[in-house]
């Protein structure tokens, strides 16, 4: 009977789901990594976990969220070490104890992008304080991600620093991520802010050079935390402290250094562990 | 090439040449919604013959109830589940949070008022005259329920591919539950979020083309069982 073969079948297909490792002696042996999207989508994590996967005989789950969900989760409990790229949020969490032994590991940097014809006249401008001044006061088009990510912390930080807070038809608020940001300012023809890795991965179908760059406030500094334990049960002290010693040794710092050469003609990360915030 | 046809020429070379990574996030997939369907049967089916058979102050709100939970927005059974599992919370203690088992709980929440649904509609439209003749002849309650599903089975069949349909194409709670881990809790539809993040169109869309492959072919073989009695 063809009916019966194919309950058997959906039942042979249904057991032997992996399941979960048993409860709580299984626990110790795994990391939970909570970081930022672009950590992910520049296939970083995809080199870098497996590597102290074998190291460590630990298992890592990364939970690949905006900044600032990372850094929530981490502040619940729900994770054991946090790899995040938002200086200002990170330090008032470090200050409100709930993570701590904070350390740079790597930077790459932002770039202002946008429209070639230019309606703001941005291009070639040191500063993306003014940049944005100048969109603003053009009301040319200008897409966020309007997500709490780590880059749309420092947009708002920009915005504040150049004395405007944005809103208008021209400020478009994506809530999604720097890939899909990227799509609608390509699609509106808007300037955006974007890191330069997302940046370079989605080159070949975003048309939209980049017109500002290279300054300070552009750096986009990438940081490891521990969780403090006394944030929620079951937090894994020992296995977080394990994957940020292992983000910061001489040897991951080197794969970091490299990454990307292959792919993008130039590394996406400059490794800088032991470095401090102001030598910078 | 247009991009679609990249992404399907992709999907082919991809299964063809067995990548090792699709073929796992495809079986994961599979097992995942197989196994919430089928769970979702043992609770869906008892209850829905049991809401279309008794009669019971209130049961025009429980129906409601089930009715409104076949339209279950998968991010909210995500979010609410989520948080039952967080080691915060109530269910914490399980450590189940980013494993195929939270995956398939949430999916289970998803499917299983569907089959309900489906189950009550189907075993209500069996003639209440069949029932009671039923009983008239000396059958047992337990006897004319069996009897009654046998009859409904051809409209339940449906229930089944309602509810695969329903889970094996959701991405909220699976994102949210599993946390889309390589290796581990990836499955087609996360993959495809992902994928799409990074830019990767083709790949996105050669994964969506074996996704739409696999569920249709699930429903062709459940639609053969339950069309080739009509004829």
């Amino acid at each position: 009977m063809m009916a019966r073969l194919l309950a058997g079948l959906w039942l042979a297909v249904s057991v032997g789901v992996p399941v979960a490792p048993a409860p709580a002696l299984a626990q110790s042996n795994v990391v939970i990594l909570s970081t930022t999207t672009s950590t992910q989508d520049s296939g970083l994590l995809d080199v870098l976990v497996p590597m102290f996967e074998k190291k460590s005989g630990l298992t890592v789950k990364t939970i690949s969220v905006g900044t600032g969900q990372a850094l929530a989760l981490a502040a619940r409990g729900e994770a054991d070490v946090t790899l995040a790229h938002a200086p200002s949020v990170e330090k008032k969490y470090v200050e409100e104890g709930k993570m701590f032994n904070r350390r740079l590991v790597m930077y790459n940097d932002f770039v202002i992008i946008g429209p070639a014809d230019d309606p703001a006249k941005i291009k070639g401008l040191p500063k993306a304080v003014d940049a944005l001044k100048r969109i603003a006061e053009s009301q040319s088009r200008f897409v966020s991600r309007g997500d709490k990510s780590g880059t749309h912390v420092l947009e708002q930080g920009l915005w504040k620093q150049a004395g405007i807070e944005p809103k208008g038809a021209w400020y478009i608020e994506s809530g999604q991520g720097m890939g899909q940001t990227l799509g609608i300012a390509n699609d509106r023809r808007a300037y955006a802010l974007t890191d330069r890795g997302t940046y370079l991965a989605f080159q070949k179908r975003v048309d939209l050079p980049i017109l500002v760059e290279k300054d300070r406030p552009l750096l986009n500094i990438y940081s490891v935390m521990e969780v403090n334990p006394a944030n929620g049960p079951r937090v894994n002290v020992a296995g977080g402290k394990a994957f940020a010693e292992f983000v910061l040794a001489p040897e991951t710092q080197a794969v970091i250094k490299d990454f990307g050469a292959d792919k993008y003609c130039q590394p996406l990360f400059v490794p800088i562990a032991g470095k401090k915030d102001e030598d910078l | 090439m247009s991009l679609f046809g990249q992404g399907i020429f992709e999907a082919l070379r991809l299964l063809v040449t067995g990548d090792p990574e699709v073929w796992q996030i495809t079986w994961l997939s599979l097992q995942i919604s197989a196994t919430a369907t089928l769970l979702s049967l043992l609770i869906g089916v008892p209850l829905g013959a049991l809401l279309a058979l008794s009669r019971f102050p209130g049961r025009a709100v429980a129906v409601s109830l089930v009715n409104t939970g076949m339209g279950l927005p998968p991010v909210v059974v995500g979010l609410f589940v989520t948080i039952l599992l967080w080691r915060n919370g109530a269910l914490g203690f399980l450590e189940l949070l980013y494993t195929p088992t939270a995956m398939i709980a949430g999916q289970l929440v998803i499917a299983a008022p569907i089959v309900t649904g489906l189950t009550l509609a189907a075993v209500q439209q069996v003639p209440e005259v069949f029932r009671l003749q039923m009983l008239g002849l000396g059958a047992s309650r337990l006897q004319m329920i069996w009897v009654l599903l046998k009859e409904a089975r051809l409209p339940m069949l449906a229930a089944v591919m309602a509810g695969f349909g329903g889970v094996i194409s959701e991405v909220g709670a699976s994102m949210m539950l599993g946390g889309n881990i390589k290796g581990s809790t990836r499955v087609l539809t996360t993959a495809t979020v992902l994928e799409t993040g990074k830019g990767n169109f083709d790949l996105a869309i050669a994964l969506s083309v074996i996704l739409l492959v696999i569920t249709f072919l699930v429903n062709w073989a459940l639609s053969w069982i339950q069309q080739r009695r009509r004829v």
